[in-house]
């Protein structure tokens, strides 16, 4: 059934409340699929890092460019190597 | 000195250069008007605030600086809500203030609470939630910067009450950085690869956008066609970025664009896609749009980049900056052949024919409607079938003279934005095309107009229908006519007097053209009603989701 691979795309962002609205937002407004999602604080919590697992398709560059227009987002980088089943535990 | 939440909003939207703010106040923005009230800032006031975030589009489109409309919390910014939705279909700069709840009633349901933020994340570029006053001091410089830098839209700040009623100490409001140097070179290699495309084109043509105007490169690339011989055609949002009389002019593409534009662009061999985003009403059915042509992609934006097409030259960067670039590398050419085809394609296809004839046409009286005017006149439109009959045959030769929702297709923006553009462009004239569908739906604006005395113009083409709507009910809907039909027979030269604005009706009128000029060389607020057969439809036209050489209509025998 599902033979597309998954990805995972590594964000930093600005901590603040709304932030992960704008992130999931976007997902919903332009139809991407969203897989699974990990984010969590770092440094002095200014900041957050987020892992987002999404589907390795042809949408995938319309995706991060859309991301890096978010003004909340710092970073983006695309983990093609990372191990995704941290997300089913 | 110690200042409030709200006195610091206003000095920094004066640090801004903001003089006029269109507006309604409400319980949770008093302390705001408050402030204003004390400030040289012009305020506007709106009949509903959907009129006031379009005035503020008619400034900020028509000048191409940022411009705020204010609104209090709850309905006054959900009515907001369709102008700045607009703003971001469009890339128009504007700034929304609301008033919001007290802190410590966000999230209880208070009276006019509404999650402002959560609703306006998908319709700006960025929007904030002030939570003190301190914060104001760099969101609102930083929503000046998001909303003019790089593809222009809508920012939103939404402050609490309290936040405007905190008192905070501040020694000076002076700017403490630089404007940052935005015209970025653009990699010499592409510009070389793209210029060597060009020049080996055998049928070129200029799908030319929004962006041209927003990056003011107009008059380069008037050069840069002229040079290479290279037709242009515009969408919506780019016309008057090239003139319409122009020889290397071949009209508005797309859905209801002309059929020899359409052909062409059906033969072309290279697309130079400036300031464009492939938007569904321009390319048709994306699959067989330009069947045959390799594309140069540059846009400001880099998600526009092979979003629908995929580009064969793909450039990210200011439009203006790469034909600057372009400009020397590309050949004079003539390009004997391809100019002789487009000559032919518009012998073969022409503007139909029937229009020439029909004095009481809406072409022909937009045509006269432009001779009148004179070509620094601002044209705002409403949505529907006059709004395409002014992209067809309004004669359009500046840039920021056409005001159009483009994008969004909002019936009810032409007017408003009107009143805007007016206020930002003193000694201007603007014309006001709406239909009667579109008009009924901001027409509460007559007040404000009357109230201000401005130099606008109101054409209503009336045919107490929804036209457009009537159109595809017509041509795809089997001919049942539902719901696009007004039966009330609106007398709208009554209601303009009403408002204490001059008004004519040319219905019985033998000498409408007469009426009509005189009625636009006047200077003040005129409204102008014209009777419109239901049956009178736009033309050519493409089917939603089909190809764009697939026309109806527009024919030489029509």
């Amino acid at each position: 059934m599902n033979n597309i691979a998954n990805t995972t795309i590594e964000l930093i962002v600005n901590n603040h409340p709304g932030v992960m609205s704008h992130i999931t937002g976007l997902f919903a407004r332009r139809a991407f699929n969203l897989e699974g999602i990990i984010c969590g604080e770092i440094e002095d919590g200014s900041k957050s890092r987020m892992y987002l697992l999404v589907k390795d398709d042809d949408r995938l560059e319309q995706i991060i460019k859309q991301i890096e227009k978010l003004y909340d987002v710092l970073e983006v980088t695309l983990r093609e190597d990372y191990d995704h089943t941290i997300f089913n535990r | 000195m110690k200042y409030s939440g709200a006195e610091i909003t206003i000095k920094l939207l004066e640090r801004e250069g903001i003089d006029i703010i269109a507006g309604i106040p409400g319980g949770t923005n008093l302390p705001l008007y408050s402030a204003l009230g004390k400030s040289k800032i012009r305020h506007i006031l709106a009949r509903h605030e959907q009129g006031a975030g379009f005035m503020s589009h008619g400034m900020a489109r028509s000048t191409g600086k940022t411009a705020v409309c204010f609104a209090c919390s709850g309905p006054g910014a959900t009515n907001l809500m369709t102008a700045i939705a607009d703003a971001k279909m469009d890339s128009v700069p504007i700034i929304a203030i609301t008033g919001q709840v007290p802190s410590s009633l966000i999230g209880t349901d208070a009276f006019q609470e509404v999650d402002t933020y959560g609703m306006t994340i998908p319709i700006t570029k960025h929007n904030f939630l002030i939570r003190s006053a301190k914060e104001l001091l760099s969101a609102i410089p930083e929503a000046f910067r998001i909303a003019s830098e790089g593809r222009p839209g809508p920012v939103l700040i939404d402050i609490p009450k309290d936040v405007q009623l905190e008192t905070i100490k501040i020694e000076s409001f002076d700017r403490s950085f630089d404007e940052d140097d935005l015209s970025i070179c653009i990699d010499e290699a592409t510009i070389e690869r793209a210029a060597e495309m060009i020049n080996s084109s055998k049928k070129p043509v200029l799908y030319t956008g929004g962006g041209i105007i927003l990056s003011g490169a107009e008059d380069i690339l008037m050069d840069f066609a002229h040079k290479n011989s290279i037709p242009v055609t515009s969408t919506l949002m780019g016309l008057g970025c090239f003139p319409s009389g122009d020889d290397m002019f071949i009209g508005m593409l797309g859905m209801h664009g002309q059929r020899y534009t359409n052909h062409i662009m059906h033969e072309t061999d290279l697309i130079l896609a400036f300031g464009v985003r492939f938007d569904d009403r321009a390319t048709g059915k994306v699959k067989e749009f330009c069947p045959n042509a390799r594309i140069i992609h540059i846009d400001i934006d880099g998600a526009e980049i092979n979003k629908i097409k995929k580009a064969d030259i793909a450039i990210q960067g200011d439009i203006k900056q790469a034909i600057k670039q372009l400009l020397p590398l590309i050949e004079h050419n003539a390009r004997k052949k391809w100019t002789e085809t487009i000559m032919d394609m518009r012998e073969k296809y022409p503007i139909s024919k029937m229009v020439k004839q029909d004095e009481q046409s809406p072409e022909v009286m937009i045509k006269k409607i432009g001779g009148f005017a004179g070509e620094e006149t601002i044209i705002t439109t409403d949505v529907g079938q006059h709004q395409m009959w002014v992209a067809q045959y309004y004669p359009f030769s500046k840039p920021r003279t056409l005001l159009t929702s483009g994008g969004l297709g909002t019936m009810g923006f032409g007017f408003p934005a009107a009143i805007g553009a007016s206020l930002a462009n003193p000694g201007k004239k603007v014309i006001c095309f709406s239909g009667d569908g579109s008009f009924l739906m901001n027409i509460q604006e007559l007040s404000t107009l009357s109230e201000l005395n401005l130099d606008i113009k109101i054409i209503i083409f009336n045919n107490r229908h929804l036209g457009l709507v009537r159109q595809q009910q017509e041509y795809f809907y089997g001919k049942e006519f539902i719901a696009s039909q007004f039966y009330c027979k609106t007398d709208f030269a009554k209601i303009g007097e009403g408002f204490g604005i001059e008004s004519y009706d040319l219905e019985m009128d033998e000498t409408p053209f007469l009426t009509l000029e005189k009625a636009i060389k006047k200077e003040g607020p005129v409204l102008i009603n014209i009777p419109l057969a239901p049956e009178k439809n736009v033309t050519p036209m493409v089917a939603p989701g089909c190809a764009n050489y697939e026309m109806i209509g527009g024919e030489i025998n029509e």
